[in-house]
């Protein structure tokens, strides 16, 4: 076993070799852009790019010509709900969306909004995470023009009654953006099943390379229309100038098959994992709290608060395992995850959180080493934490009046 | 996120961590923060003849939270009342080499030795006159005075 040990798979994923060897040839001997249609160059690149169009597709029951590439999810996040409030304007400018989007969906619409172009509804989540159906229906308005609601979420890892709410969309004839990113290659996912209008995913968490993500736009019933948001030579019928990274699409292409062939084999696996992960730890450590849906949620997520200890030294103890923690410390803002907080975790059990990610690579081995690791750390941490020695005498540290500062 | 070495070794191997009685009249406690932010400290002095002998943290926080206080103990021990008095936030930044976004550590590390001065000052006024309060209530008291 090497170390560190990389429990970090939400946020990226490392590439899978078998990618990596198909993107090879597309750099220096098949270089050629994909929009040069005189000559074999071209060619070569655009039958690449084609063949990686249709694989991605595949994996999400769509055709190949609803897909549009982009940098990633970000991107395609922006492109979608600025793209549409601009095409769509005439009819309305309310968004419906939730407070655990990812910050790409979130500060997108407070972008539009602080420009007074769209109007927004952030609907809450239950104490899983998960959005009510029932809540989209009842926030919607004459002046609703789209529906932005996460497939699974980033942290928690729980998924979204997405079927539900798409059939809502359609309904009422409203257009369904799903952000997609966690969900695309680890759970099945089908555009048609789900009403997806539209629908934002990146490569590099699926195993493929950082710098390309696809944004999937609906040709028929309906056909979506956005307005571009980059301007240039007009690639991707209109919606996306600039020449295709053809390498990254050509791995993008690849890791969207292993993902849909090696899904059953790779979910089982993460589960057994995963639970057996979960399983030890709260048996070991009492006052562990499990964050998130404890069945409907991605196979290789766990998320916990462990009370009494403060993520931030939780991570600093276990240096050779890469993890993320929901602590202020860790974040820019200085805030504790808005997402725990919106599921109505408290505070200082947000501060508490670690969110493990585990991927296709990771091994039996590593999760070994991990639950000793972390059972090690947390006792250690405990000791030193005046909170819990308070606990133990007995004291409700919620009646004690802190001095906050 | 990069850590100083002597943030890292302090992390690793706190010094003078634990607690002591604190009902004890020789002692004295202070409890900075608060759980929501992500840090509360608890300090204790042990003080004998004018002169802190002995020092004790316990700290929820992040590494240079711990750090910071695990440091304090090791500079209180062996001070007077007064010099004790003296030790800044600064001196405790410099010495670990804390980044901006961690001064907050080492002002709640100041706030600790601070509260807890004034909790031995305050006891040795007051514990001769009265009872020492239940452990509950004391604790509750301790957090709300500072």
């Amino acid at each position: 076993m090497k170390l560190p040990i990389f429990l970090d798979n939400h946020s990226t994923t490392p590439m899978d070799p078998r990618v990596l060897e198909t993107m090879l040839p597309y750099f220096v001997e098949k270089f050629g852009n994909a929009a040069s249609r005189n000559h074999a160059f071209g060619w070569a690149a655009e039958e690449a790019v084609d063949q990686a169009r249709k694989q991605i597709a595949k994996l999400i029951k769509a055709d190949s010509k609803e897909i549009v590439f982009t940098s990633g999810a970000t991107e395609s996040d922006n492109l979608a709900i600025k793209g549409v409030l601009e095409m769509y304007k005439e009819k309305g400018d309310h968004i419906i969306t939730s407070s655990t989007e990812h910050r790409a969906v979130l500060d997108t619409v407070k972008s539009l909004e602080g420009k007074g172009k769209a109007t927004a509804t952030y609907l809450s989540v239950d104490k899983f995470g998960m959005v009510n159906p029932e809540d989209v229906r009842k926030a919607i308005t004459e002046k609703t023009i789209l529906i932005s609601i996460m497939l699974a979420n980033n942290e928690i890892g729980t998924i979204n009654p997405v079927k539900e709410i798409g059939k809502i969309a359609k309904e009422k004839g409203i257009l369904f953006h799903c952000d997609a990113t966690q969900g695309v290659g680890k759970i099945p996912v089908d555009v048609q099943d789900m009403g997806i209008d539209l629908m934002s995913f990146t490569a590099h968490k699926m195993y493929g390379p950082k710098g390309v993500g696809a944004l999937y736009v609906r040709k028929k019933n309906p056909r979506v229309r956005i307005a571009s948001q980059m301007d240039g030579g007009g690639h991707e019928r209109g919606m996306r100038s600039g020449t295709l990274p053809v390498p990254l699409i050509v791995g993008f292409g690849k890791a969207c098959e292993l993902c849909e062939q090696e899904m059953a084999q790779d979910t089982a696996r993460l589960i057994a994992m995963r639970d057996r992960l979960e399983a030890s730890i709260m048996k070991a450590l009492e006052e562990s709290y499990l964050n998130g849906h404890p069945t409907n949620r991605l196979p290789g997520n766990l998320n916990i608060s462990f009370a009494y200890v403060e993520g931030e030294s939780l991570l600093m103890g276990m240096k050779d395992i890469a993890l993320s923690s929901g602590s202020a410390c860790t974040s820019a803002t200085l805030e504790p995850s808005y997402v725990l907080r919106a599921l109505g975790v408290g505070t200082e059990l947000a501060h508490s959180s670690i969110r493990f990610g585990l991927g296709r690579f990771n091994t039996d081995d590593e999760i070994d080493y991990t639950i000793k690791k972390v059972i090690e750390i947390v006792t250690k941490l405990r000791e030193m934490s005046p909170l819990y020695e308070m606990a133990q005498e007995g004291v409700d540290l919620k009646s004690v009046q802190w001095a906050a500062h | 996120m990069a850590y100083s070495d002597k943030v890292i070794d302090h992390f690793t191997h706190p010094r003078n961590m634990g607690s002591f009685p604190k009902a004890d009249p020789d002692v004295g406690t202070g409890m900075v923060g608060a759980p929501e932010c992500g840090d509360v400290m608890k300090l204790q002095i042990k003080v004998q003849n004018d002169t802190i002998v002995d020092a004790k943290f316990k700290t929820f926080g992040c590494g240079s939270a711990i750090a910071s206080s695990s440091l304090a103990t090791e500079w209180l021990k062996g001070k007077t009342i007064d010099e004790a008095q003296k030790i800044k936030n600064t001196d405790i930044v410099q010495e670990l080499n804390l980044p901006p976004v961690k001064i907050h550590c080492s002002v709640l590390a100041e706030d600790a030795i601070k509260a807890a001065l004034a909790d031995y000052k305050e006891k040795n006024r007051v514990a001769t006159e009265t009872d020492v309060a239940s452990p509950v209530a004391d604790e509750a008291a301790i957090a709300s005075t500072v």
